[in-house]
């Protein structure tokens, strides 16, 4: 039965299984082109103790919702050594809020503390297996997926938060620990890919 | 005459200029009862094809009260998108198919707080026929993996459900065609 779906689910080109990274997998360095025109890695902060990678996007209402969010932690987390980098995985052709050009009016809008990246070709998303935003990977100082999902349990309300399930993430490791749990999952909008 | 306002959630004021054109008391006391009663029809319409879930256990109950039936459960939210370009194929699956044992529902995860600014004007505006649940229980972590340990958490991404069978994809559908034959494929697994 099982393998009869999946010869279905290939026919119908649907694929549910995600090749990209899981916790405990070391994360592969990128290059992208950040907002001020210039192209930022992991590696441009050797400092780092840490990296908060955070896909994101200007139009879908959950990463809206995060925004202010991601500002309070990148203050919060840098000045302790980890790095936030968000990355836009969509395709502006899709979604025209996405374009570079609107990235760099939204973070200006939003003051971002952070690189705020530009995954064109959308090579990026895939390797992490990012299928939404928001949708965060924190890895440690050798790269490594230490966790895999929200930032919290309440998008909605940021004020009725009873879960910081990146900020215990980070607290973890910073205590030698792993995190636990090491995913998470929330809703989020799907990223936008040409047909 | 007399207007609604809508404070907050559900409660609504009448208010009634008694200085108005209508000298007769009769006929006032006619005309608010006609506004009233118009206006009670509307919203319990709104309401009746919008019931709550305060957790995705009791709503997954609801799917196991018949265990010949399939259900068609599609997770959507009207500032998804993708989600609002795929609907118009379960409403068509849900009127071609009306007596058959299959039943769509549409899980709406809007936010708490456009349940009447933008949830019930949306399926009155689109006379949705098909049965539109709300989930309150947003703290996603907690049942996400309980409709399926493939969800990521992004939508839309429809469950099918018929006793202790299901299958679930996490795409949107691109023609109602599309989801036709997804649907007829699992029905006759």
């Amino acid at each position: 039965m099982f393998l009869l779906f999946s010869i279905l689910f290939n026919l119908l080109g649907i694929h549910p299984s995600n090749t990209g990274y899981q916790v405990g997998d070391q994360a592969a360095d990128f290059s992208l082109k950040n907002i001020d025109g210039k192209m930022v890695s992991m590696s441009s902060f050797p400092k780092a103790k840490g990296y908060i990678i955070v896909f994101t996007c200007n139009h879908c209402p959950y990463a809206v919702m995060y925004e202010d969010r991601l500002v309070e932690l990148s203050k919060k987390y840098t000045a302790k050594g980890y790095q936030l980098i968000a990355i836009n995985p969509n395709d502006p052709a899709v979604k025209p809020d996405d374009s570079y050009d609107k990235m760099i009016v939204r973070a200006k809008e939003k003051s971002f503390t952070f690189p705020y990246l530009f995954d064109e070709g959308q090579q990026i998303y895939p390797k992490f297996g990012a299928t939404k935003t928001p949708h965060v990977f924190l890895l440690d100082k050798q790269k490594t997926v230490k966790y895999i999902g929200a930032i919290d349990n309440n998008a909605e309300d940021a004020a009725a938060v009873t879960e910081r399930y990146l900020e215990n993430a980070i607290a973890a490791l910073e205590s030698g620990k792993n995190p636990e749990p090491a995913v998470t999952k929330a809703i989020g909008c799907s990223i936008k890919v040409k047909k | 005459m007399f207007s609604i306002i809508d404070a907050n959630k559900g409660i609504y004021v009448i208010l009634f200029n008694t200085k108005d054109v209508y000298p007769l008391k009769k006929s006032r006391t006619l005309i608010l009862l006609l506004c009233l009663s118009t206006l009670l029809i509307t919203m319990s319409k709104a309401q009746q094809r919008l019931v709550t879930f305060e957790s995705y256990a009791s709503l997954e109950k609801s799917f196991h009260l018949s265990s010949d039936t399939t259900y068609v459960v599609n997770f959507w939210a009207t500032w998804c998108k993708p989600c609002v370009q795929e609907l118009p194929y379960f409403e068509q699956f849900n009127t071609e198919n009306k007596n058959k044992a299959v039943k769509v529902v549409l899980v709406s995860l809007d936010f708490a707080k456009q349940i009447d600014s933008h949830l019930i004007p949306f399926i009155e505006k689109r006379k949705l026929t098909s049965q539109v649940v709300f989930m309150a229980d947003k703290n996603y972590n907690q049942w996400l993996n309980k409709v399926s340990p493939e969800w990521s958490g992004s939508i839309p991404a429809t469950l099918l459900l018929r006793g202790q069978q299901r299958t679930f994809v996490e795409q949107e559908f691109d023609s109602a065609e599309e989801l036709n034959t997804w649907i007829h494929s699992f029905i006759k697994s």
